[in-house]
């Protein structure tokens, strides 16, 4: 929804349309990507700007088990045809739980300061943690 | 699933509660969801048992609070469906919250408000506190001065509130005991009648409507909320007055019964007025033909539609007055009266000259006899002789003790 729409061009109700147009079939049938959401759902609005700090992905040590994609209370964690794309940080609100899951040795998530740069941070990243004897 | 209709006299002898259920049973509400409470358990208890007798089709939610109650109705109006409670003084107290959700997510309910005192100390009887508690909650309110039309108005709300273009909920008001438990002979339109006056129900962004999926109950913050609230407003006072006037003229073509924004009773020529709402326009009215024998040019004017405001109806009928008296069936807790205080605001800006007052009256069941009425409009005229106010503008009218006059 534009923020410049004044009082008369909205429809009345504190209400909400998850689509533009008719719906044929359960969107749940329908792949996310194309499903017709419309401006008002927050699928496409940002809902993220509370979020203090955030996860970084690291690719290079994720087995693609999914944990965080279930965990996710926000379905922010993006997976196609089980693999882990990414995250959408527009809807991430920055609780912490996928790396809480994250069963990698070292994980594969890990939240930093939401201005972190994402490449310094990934270059940095902590090695794997010995167990002691 | 079948229901059978009601074959019902020309005039039948109920009361305001029984009559506001007749209406409902008539209007074939889809979803009643209420919790009892006095004086308007009688208008639940009444549909529940047109349920159980089979004369109705819909549903009745028995809940746990009044605030569950207005919640049920809610959702049901969200769902799609056509919607009716009734409540009383704690009741709509307890509501107080959800009216508000009902008002601003745009759902059409019926909500019966059998008017009582709000405790303490706890009351059962008539006043206004409970309607001019929830004034301001964005609800359009009628009032009903008897039991007829506390049956009418009803039938009157669902199509005013429903219509597509007002999407809003409506409170039909009707004096506890005084309008609720009194029986009276009434003329009722025929079940059919009644239905087409009143309409399918057309369905509106709803919840059950699976192609067309939506969010109700959105949260909006700074960005938002106003423009939401501003075309609440916009809607209230720019198109439901008008939609308000279309569904009285039908209905008078089709029960002769002839309503308006504000009732007005011999006002023709009169000079010094009584504005008041409820029971105590019918005393009013008798008085004032009373005073008209005494050579005092008496008139009555019964606030009929209390939200949305009648600002231009009441300037235009009261500017010319010598002396008006506003009659407040509410404590008015430390300000003057809420009608008083809509009735000055509706005068401020004309040429008037009219003398008005304020008297806070009947609180708590508190009778309204054709005395103190009498001695009113006796204190109107000498307002009026004199050109100015004799006493003070705030009174209060019946209380035992010491006078009470402030302002």
């Amino acid at each position: 929804m534009s923020k410049q729409q004044g009082w008369d061009e909205f429809e009345i109700g504190a209400m909400l349309r998850s689509f533009d147009g008719k719906i044929d079939e359960c969107p749940a049938f329908t792949p996310q990507r194309d499903r017709n959401y419309s401006q008002n759902s927050s699928h496409v609005a940002s809902v993220a700007d509370w979020r203090l700090i955030k996860p970084v992905y690291n690719k290079d040590y994720c087995i693609d088990c999914q944990f965080c994609w279930v965990y996710c209370p926000d379905v922010s964690i993006i997976s196609r045809d089980k693999k882990m794309i990414g995250i959408d940080m527009d809807h991430c609100k920055g609780c912490g739980v996928c790396v809480e899951v994250c069963p990698t040795n070292p994980k594969s998530l890990l939240m930093f300061p939401e201005q972190a740069d994402e490449e310094t941070e990934i270059a940095s990243w902590p090695t794997k943690d010995e167990k002691e004897e | 699933m079948a229901f059978d209709k009601l074959e019902l006299n020309e005039i039948e002898v109920w009361d305001g509660n029984h009559a506001a259920a007749q209406a409902l049973r008539q209007a074939q509400v889809d979803v009643v969801s209420a919790y009892p409470i006095t004086p308007s358990t009688a208008v639940v208890e009444g549909y529940a048992k047109f349920k159980a007798d089979n004369l109705v089709e819909g549903e009745v939610v028995m809940v746990e609070s009044e605030h569950a109650a207005m919640s049920g109705c809610i959702g049901a109006a969200a769902a799609g469906g056509r919607v009716a409670t009734a409540t009383a003084s704690q009741g709509l107290a307890l509501m107080a919250e959800t009216l508000y959700q009902a008002s601003g997510m745009r759902l059409p309910i019926v909500l019966n408000l059998v008017n009582r005192a709000l405790a303490a100390p706890l009351n059962v009887n008539c006043d206004h506190s409970d309607m001019y508690m929830v004034r301001d909650s964005g609800w359009i309110q009628f009032d009903a001065f008897n039991a007829q039309e506390a049956y009418d108005l009803n039938l009157i709300a669902f199509k005013v509130g429903e219509d597509h273009d007002v999407r809003l909920p409506v409170v039909v008001n009707q004096d506890g005991f005084l309008t609720s438990h009194t029986a009276q002979g009434l003329h009722p339109l025929s079940d059919d009648d009644a239905y087409n006056f009143v309409g399918e129900y057309k369905p509106m962004n709803d919840m059950l409507d699976f192609e067309h999926p939506v969010s109700h109950g959105i949260q909006t913050e700074e960005d938002w909320h106003f423009e939401h609230k501003a075309r609440q407003h916009a809607d209230t006072m720019n198109i439901v007055p008008a939609k308000i006037d279309e569904a009285f003229a039908e209905f008078e073509r089709i029960s002769g019964r002839k309503y308006n924004h504000i009732e007005k009773y011999d006002m023709d020529d009169a000079e010094v007025c009584v504005v008041c709402m409820g029971t105590s326009v019918e005393t009013a009215r008798e008085v004032a033909k009373e005073m008209r024998e005494k050579g005092i040019k008496a008139g009555v004017i019964g606030i009929r539609v209390f939200r949305p405001f009648p600002f231009a109806d009441i300037s235009e009928a009261l500017k010319d007055l010598k002396a008006v008296a506003v009659l407040d069936r509410s404590a008015p807790g430390g300000a003057a009266g809420a009608l008083f205080n809509e009735i000055a605001g509706s005068l401020i800006n004309t040429d008037t000259k009219v003398l008005l007052s304020g008297y806070i009256y009947g609180l708590g069941g508190r009778d309204l006899t054709k005395k103190h009425l009498v001695d009113l409009y006796t204190e109107l005229q000498a307002n009026a002789d004199a050109g100015k106010l004799l006493t003070q503008q705030q009174q209060f009218i019946g209380v035992r003790g010491p006078k009470l006059a402030f302002l």
